[in-house]
C-alpha cells in the first residue's frame, strides 16, 4: 500500500520551542488518521506542514512519495477544513464551494453544478444563495467540507472542525464525517484534542505530546495498550501506577496503566484488596469513584444499574484478569 | 447581613434610575452631540443649500431671495466646468494614488508588524498630523522648486533630462514641479495619505489570517487571493479612505493656491465667489457639487458591492 503522507525526520521550530521535533510518521492511502494530543503539542503545526503553510526546519515531508520542499500550499492536491472554517464572508454558499474550481479556470456553469453536488453530499441542498453569516455552525461546517471536497483532494486535512460545535451535534457529525471518508475513500487527517473524538473515528490514532508523537497505532492498540505515561493519562485518563503499587497489585516492579472500567468494586469481605471511598463523580452512563488503599488511590468506573457506593464506604476491589499493562516507557 | 447593600449617595440613586429607565442615559449622552449636528452642522447645511437655490442681481450685484435654478445653470459655463472637471480629475487622481500608496504600508502593518514595530507605524502615520498643514505645504513648495532639493538631487545624479521630460508631458506638465499639476497631485497625495492609510489598515486587520490561507489552500495564486478575497474583504476600508482623499481634495483651496498652475479649483472658486466677488448663490452652488459627487460616488460603490462585506 502506498502512503499517502510521509514524514521523515521533520522538524519546525519557531524561535527557540521545537513544536515539532523529529517526527516520523506514514499515513496510508485511504486511512482515517488522527493526530491527538494536548493544545502545543505539535498536532495542528503538523497539519500546516502538510498543507504548506508552514515549512520545516529540518527533515523531509512526502505526499504520495513526492517531496514537497518547494510545492506552494496553492499547487498541493490537499484541502484543508480550517477550525474557524474560514468561509468568506462576501460570497454566497454556492460560491464558497465554487471557490476552488474558479480559480482553477473551471467555466461558470459546470463549477456552479458541481458545487450544487457538494451541497447535496453535505446535505445543504437549496441553501447555495445564502451568506455563510445567515448559516448555523453546524451548517457552516459542513460547507466548508464540501468547498474542499470538490477540488478532489487526495488528502483532506481537518483541524479540530468539530471544536466549536456542541455536543449533540458533534456526535452527528462524527458519523457523518466517518460515513463520508469511507464512501468517498479520502485520506483523512483529523487534529483534534479530544480522546472520544479520536479514539471513535480514526483508522489510525498518533499520540503527540511537547512536538513528539508518543505513540501511534490502532485506537483499540493506544486505548488498551498506551505505551507511555502520557498516553495513558491523556487517552482515557487511566490510573498511571508507581512500580511500587503495580508490584502492591500483583504486576511486577515497573509503570504500569490501569483502566478505570477493569476494576470492579464487590462488598469489603468478598476481597483482600479494600480501600475506602473518597471522592464520586457522576458521569450519567457511570459514576467514577475514586478508592483509596493502603498504598494510593485508584479510579473505578461503576456502570449505571450497578450497586453504588457511598462516601466513606469500605469497598473490596477486583481487578480484571488482564488489566494490567506494564508499559515500555516511564 | 441584609438582602441589599445600604444607598451610598446620588451616585447609587443615578444608578438605580439609570437601570429603571435604559433609554434615559443614552438620550443623555447623545443629546449634546446632537444639538451640535441637528443645529449648527444640518443647519448651516440648509443654509447653504437655500443659498444656492437664489442668485445675485447682476446690476445691483445683490442677492435675490427668490427660488430659481439660474446659478446651477451658471455652473455650466464653459469655464466653470472647466473648475468642476479639474477639481473632480484631480480628486480621482489623488483618490489613486494614496490607494495605491497606502495598500503596502497597511498591509504592513496589518498582517506583519508587530509590538514595537506596529506603534512605529502609527507614530509614523500621524506624525505629519501633528504639524501645521500650511507649514507642510509651504516646506513642499521650496522640496518642488526648480531650485529645490529635487532638481538638485536630479542634477547631482545626473537625472535632470527625465525631470525635464516629466515636466514637459502636456496636460500635467509645467515649468518646475511646483508650478505644475503633477506638483499639486504629489502634495495633495502627501497630505491625505494618513486618511487612506488608517481605515484602510483597520480593514485588513479585520481579515483572518485563516482566510488568505484558505484562498490558497483552494488553489488560487496570490494575485487571485487579492483579487477575489483581500480586496473585496478590505473594501469598505478603502472606500472609507476614498471618501476622505476625494472630499478632502476637492474642497481644499489652499494647496491648488500654493502650489500648481493658476488654474482654479471648487475651493478656490468657493473663496473668491463668497468674499471678493461677493456672489453667496454661485459660492454655495459650487459647494453643493461635492456633496453631490461624493452621494452618487457612495451609491455607485453600494451599488459594486463594495459594502458586502460590513
Amino acid at each position: 500500500m502506498t502512503s499517502a503522507v510521509e514524514f521523515l525526520n521533520v522538524s519546525r521550530h519557531f524561535g527557540a520551542v521545537a513544536a515539532v521535533d523529529g517526527v516520523d510518521l506514514t499515513i496510508a492511502e485511504g486511512s482515517f488518521f488522527a493526530m491527538l494530543g494536548p493544545s502545543g503539542s505539535g498536532k495542528t503545526t503538523c497539519l500546516r506542514l502538510i498543507s504548506g503553510f508552514e515549512k520545516p526546519s529540518g527533515g523531509e515531508i512526502r505526499i504520495f512519495g513526492a517531496e514537497v520542499g518547494r510545492v506552494p500550499p496553492h499547487l498541493r492536491n490537499v484541502n484543508t477544513v480550517f477550525q474557524d472554517y474560514a468561509l468568506f464572508p462576501h460570497m454566497s454558499v454556492l460560491d464558497n464551494v465554487a471557490y476552488g474550481l474558479m480559480v482553477k479556470g473551471v467555466g461558470r456553469r459546470e463549477r456552479l453544478r458541481r458545487a450544487e453536488e457538494m451541497l447535496a453530499l453535505v446535505k445543504l441542498e437549496g441553501y447555495g444563495a445564502r451568506k455563510p453569516a445567515q448559516l448555523s455552525g453546524g451548517q457552516r461546517q459542513r460547507v466548508a467540507l464540501a468547498r474542499a471536497l470538490v477540488n478532489e483532494p487526495r488528502v483532506l486535512l481537518l483541524d479540530e472542525p468539530l471544536g466549536a460545535l456542541d455536543l449533540k451535534l458533534r456526535e452527528a457529525m462524527q458519523d457523518e464525517l466517518k460515513a463520508l471518508q469511507q464512501r468517498l475513500g479520502i485520506t483523512f487527517v483529523f487534529v483534534t484534542h479530544d480522546q472520544h473524538e479520536a479514539l471513535s473515528m480514526a483508522d489510525t490514532v498518533a499520540v503527540f505530546n511537547q512536538g513528539k508523537i508518543a505513540q501511534v497505532g490502532r485506537p483499540t492498540d493506544v486505548y488498551a495498550r498506551p505505551r507511555t505515561r502520557f498516553v495513558a493519562d491523556f487517552v482515557g485518563s487511566s490510573n498511571v501506577l508507581e512500580p511500587a503499587m503495580t508490584k502492591a497489585l500483583g504486576g511486577p516492579e515497573a509503570w504500569a496503566s490501569l483502566r478505570p472500567e477493569a476494576v470492579r468494586l464487590v462488598p469489603w469481605n468478598k476481597s483482600d484488596l479494600r480501600g475506602s471511598v473518597t471522592a464520586l463523580r457522576y458521569l450519567g452512563s457511570a459514576m467514577r469513584v475514586t478508592v483509596i488503599l493502603p498504598f494510593g488511590t485508584l479510579s473505578v468506573l461503576v456502570p449505571a444499574g450497578m450497586p453504588m457506593p457511598q462516601m466513606g464506604d469500605s469497598v473490596g476491589l477486583i481487578l480484571a484478569s488482564n488489566g494490567l499493562h506494564v508499559m515500555e516507557e516511564a | 447581613m441584609t438582602a441589599f447593600l445600604p444607598v451610598r449617595g446620588p451616585g447609587d440613586r443615578l444608578t438605580r434610575l439609570f437601570w429603571q429607565r435604559p433609554a434615559l442615559l443614552l438620550g443623555l449622552m447623545l443629546a449634546p452631540p446632537l444639538l451640535w449636528l441637528g443645529l449648527v452642522y444640518l443647519g448651516s447645511l440648509a443654509a447653504l443649500l437655500v443659498q444656492s437655490f437664489y442668485a445675485i442681481d447682476e446690476f445691483s450685484g445683490l442677492v435675490v431671495p427668490e427660488f430659481t435654478l439660474k446659478t446651477y445653470a451658471e455652473l455650466f459655463r464653459a469655464q466653470n466646468l472647466d473648475i468642476l472637471m479639474r477639481t473632480l480629475l484631480m480628486s480621482a487622481s489623488v483618490t489613486l494614488g494614496c490607494a495605491v500608496l497606502a495598500f503596502p504600508i497597511a498591509w504592513y502593518a496589518a498582517r506583519h508588524a508587530r509590538g514595537a514595530w506596529k506603534a512605529a507605524f502609527y507614530l509614523g502615520v500621524m506624525l505629519p498630523l501633528w504639524s501645521s498643514y500650511l507649514v507642510k505645504v509651504y516646506a513642499w513648495k521650496l522640496i518642488l522648486a526648480k531650485e529645490g532639493i529635487i532638481g538638485w538631487a536630479a542634477g547631482a545624479t545626473g537625472t535632470t533630462p527625465i525631470l525635464e521630460a516629466v515636466l514637459a508631458v502636456p496636460g500635467i506638465g509645467g515649468n518646475s514641479l511646483s508650478t505644475s499639476y503633477i506638483g499639486t497631485w504629489m502634495v495633495f497625495v502627501y497630505v491625505w495619505l494618513p486618511y487612506m492609510i488608517l481605515p484602510m489598515q483597520a480593514a485588513l486587520e479585520r481579515v483572518p489570517a485563516s482566510m488568505l490561507e484558505a484562498s490558497a489552500d483552494l488553489g488560487a495564486t496570490r494575485g487571485q487571493t487579492f483579487r477575489n478575497v483581500v480586496l473585496p474583504l478590505a473594501m469598505p476600508g478603502v472606500i472609507a479612505g476614498s471618501i476622505f482623499t476625494f472630499s478632502l481634495t476637492m474642497g481644499d483651496y489652499i494647496i491648488p493656491q500654493i502650489i500648481g498652475t493658476s488654474a482654479r479649483f471648487i475651493g478656490q472658486a468657493v473663496y473668491q465667489l463668497q468674499g471678493t466677488a461677493g456672489n453667496l448663490p454661485l459660492a454655495a452652488a459650487f459647494a453643493v457639487v461635492p456633496i453631490l459627487v461624493m452621494l452618487v460616488y457612495l451609491a455607485l460603490a453600494r451599488r459594486a458591492g463594495a459594502f458586502d462585506a460590513l
